[in-house]
């Protein structure tokens, strides 16, 4: 098991500078793409740990579709960075006390903080021997959990609705292409043939 | 220190020298990846050549003979040339972004079986490991497009975003519809199933192997892979990423020499992923279409070659004669067209399935 190790260390060190750099660099579009260099490790972990579904869901999810809308909304932004470094010093300390707060606080959260004894005694469901983590997966959500997964699905289908009618609007007088309309048309509907008399037109 | 040896060991061992077990990784990954570059070489030539017929032309005919060696002609023109970087381009992410559709579109192929246990790794997450990598490719071009700092390639780079993140749902669903037909995510087990199983032994005509392939039984997937795969790399009628009459060429505007090539590298690579992945999904992969004597002794690779180069055919005739898309009908038939049509196949497939009691049930876990 020392290969894995190897591994290990290369994607935990590697997620572990580039979260660090997602804060530090100046750029927001630099930032995107170190979190998405994090994710991308992250997967890796996972992958590490034998959860293999989970990895790649995790990349086609975060990484192929949310981190492509962040990167979306960030490449738009409008900034200046001579006009966003000019007030750093000015706000330096108000961060500094922040920054001591958080750290104090994670400190005593870290302090107290124990793994309960009741942990891995609950209602675990062990995974069948001889079924790989994609099968298992989908017997948990797709067989035991099914209602329970399709009223998450119903919750997600509402936040879908309600985004659209928001954000719909219909505007009058607008004119639009029905491309059903457009194949079935027929000649006979489109063109009329007329016999022209010389010298007289239409 | 173990750790390192071993890796080293994993990567890098050679039998005959006494250090390592089995031949190192690195050497079948490279074997893979020359010989992937040569056939991707050929495969430009033959999309230039194909195309210059349609349109009763030579295409190229001066390097050797027939213009066979002219994508490596090409090859030395692009590398001796001065790459140009725009002054007001960020410079790291400028270069990053060709490397990145480059490596990204040679990752996906460790898992593509090209025979029967020819994959260099035979995960058993393969297909949903290449719907991965292929979701990344938006991001050479979206790096691309911003980093040039300029306003067509950024123009190009939204659109193809938009374009790659919507046919990608379909793609996911024709993809999930084959994998209930299967039941298993393993890219060999999927191939296996469609030599086991299937309307030749349905109509007990085994000899006829070509009936089993879910082409037949998934038709209109099959149709809409086919289609969604134009778009998701980018080609025509769907290169509005490019459109050169409106946006110049689109993320490619400001790149040269040596990073052109690279795109357009990473691009035939992509190109040709998706033919191999609609071979292994719709037409049996390596296996061999007619079950009888002087066909089956062909070997499998073989037949997967010539599968991928007959529906490569079909990319490049697409490319010849069919007109670029609007960007409205592109996004329509999108969304408006195949994302219903495959979800609702997705349901039909999984009712039949269950009440018929069809599908493959030999998958290894």
């Amino acid at each position: 098991m020392t290969l894995p190790l190897f591994f290990f260390y290369v994607f935990s060190t590697i997620a572990v500078v580039s979260a660090f750099m997602v804060i530090a660099s100046r750029n927001p579009v630099h930032s995107v793409l170190f979190l998405i260099l994090v994710f991308i490790n992250a997967a890796g972990l996972f992958m590490l740990a034998g959860a293999e579904f989970l990895a790649l869901i995790l990349i086609v999810v975060y990484v192929g579709a949310v981190a492509v809308l962040f990167l979306f909304v960030v490449m738009m932004l409008d900034i200046d960075f001579a006009s966003m470094r000019q007030g750093l010093l000015q706000y330096a300390p108000i961060g500094v006390v922040v920054g001591i707060i958080l750290l104090l606080e994670l400190l005593l959260v870290a302090g107290s903080f124990a793994v309960s004894p009741h942990v891995g005694t609950g209602n675990v469901v062990p995974m069948p021997d001889g079924i790989n983590n994609t099968r298992a997966l989908g017997q948990v959500i797709y067989t035991r959990y099914v209602f329970l997964f399709q009223a998450a699905g119903g919750v997600l289908l509402v936040a879908m609705i309600g985004a659209i009618v928001l954000t719909l609007r219909h505007k009058p007088n607008v004119k639009r292409q029905d491309a059903f309309k457009q194949i079935s048309r027929k000649r006979t509907e489109a063109v009329e043939v007329v016999q022209v008399k010389s010298g007289q037109g239409l | 220190m173990d750790f390192i040896v071993s890796a080293l060991d994993y990567l890098l061992g050679i039998p005959f020298l006494g250090w390592g077990h089995e031949i190192g990784f690195i050497y079948k990954g490279l074997l893979l990846l020359v010989a992937l570059l040569v056939f991707t070489a050929y495969v430009l030539l033959a999309d230039r050549k194909i195309w210059a017929a349609v349109q009763v032309r030579k295409g190229p005919n001066v390097v050797g003979p027939f213009g066979l060696l002219q994508s490596f002609a090409d090859l030395l023109k692009f590398v001796f040339k001065e790459p140009v970087i725009p002054a007001g381009a960020d410079k790291v992410v400028f270069l990053l972004a060709p490397l990145v559709t480059v490596l990204l579109a040679l990752a996906a192929w460790a898992v593509v079986p090209l025979d029967k246990g020819w994959a260099l790794a035979n995960i058993n997450v393969g297909i949903l490991y290449i719907f991965a990598i292929s979701s990344l490719g938006v991001y050479g071009i979206i790096m691309a497009g911003w980093a040039s700092n300029s306003k067509y390639p950024f123009l190009g780079a939204l659109r193809s975003a938009a374009q790659m993140v919507s046919y990608e749902v379909s793609i996911g669903f024709v993809i999930v519809t084959v994998l209930l037909c299967v039941g298993s995510l393993n890219l060999t087990d999927i191939v296996t199933a469609q030599t086991q199983m299937g309307l030749a032994y349905m109509l007990h005509v085994p000899q006829l192997a070509f009936l089993n392939w879910f082409w037949l039984p998934l038709f209109p997937m099959f149709i809409i892979f086919f289609i969604s795969a134009l778009a998701e790399t980018n080609r025509p009628p769907f290169d509005l990423p490019e459109a050169e009459s409106e946006l110049v060429a689109g993320f490619m505007v400001e790149y040269s020499s040596a990073p052109y090539m690279m795109f357009m590298l990473g691009e035939y690579v992509a190109i040709i992923l998706m033919c191999a992945l609609t071979t292994i999904l719709f037409l049996g992969g390596w296996a061999s279409p007619l079950d009888f004597a002087p066909f089956s002794w062909v070997p499998g690779v073989i037949w997967f070659m010539l599968k991928l180069c007959f529906v490569f055919f079909m990319f490049a005739m697409v490319k010849a004669f069919v007109p670029r898309y609007r960007y409205d009908q592109l996004m329509r038939i999108g969304w408006k067209v195949f994302l219903p049509i495959s979800l609702f196949m997705v349901i039909v497939v999984a009712f039949v399935l269950q009440l018929t009691g069809w599908g493959w049930h030999g998958g290894v876990a």
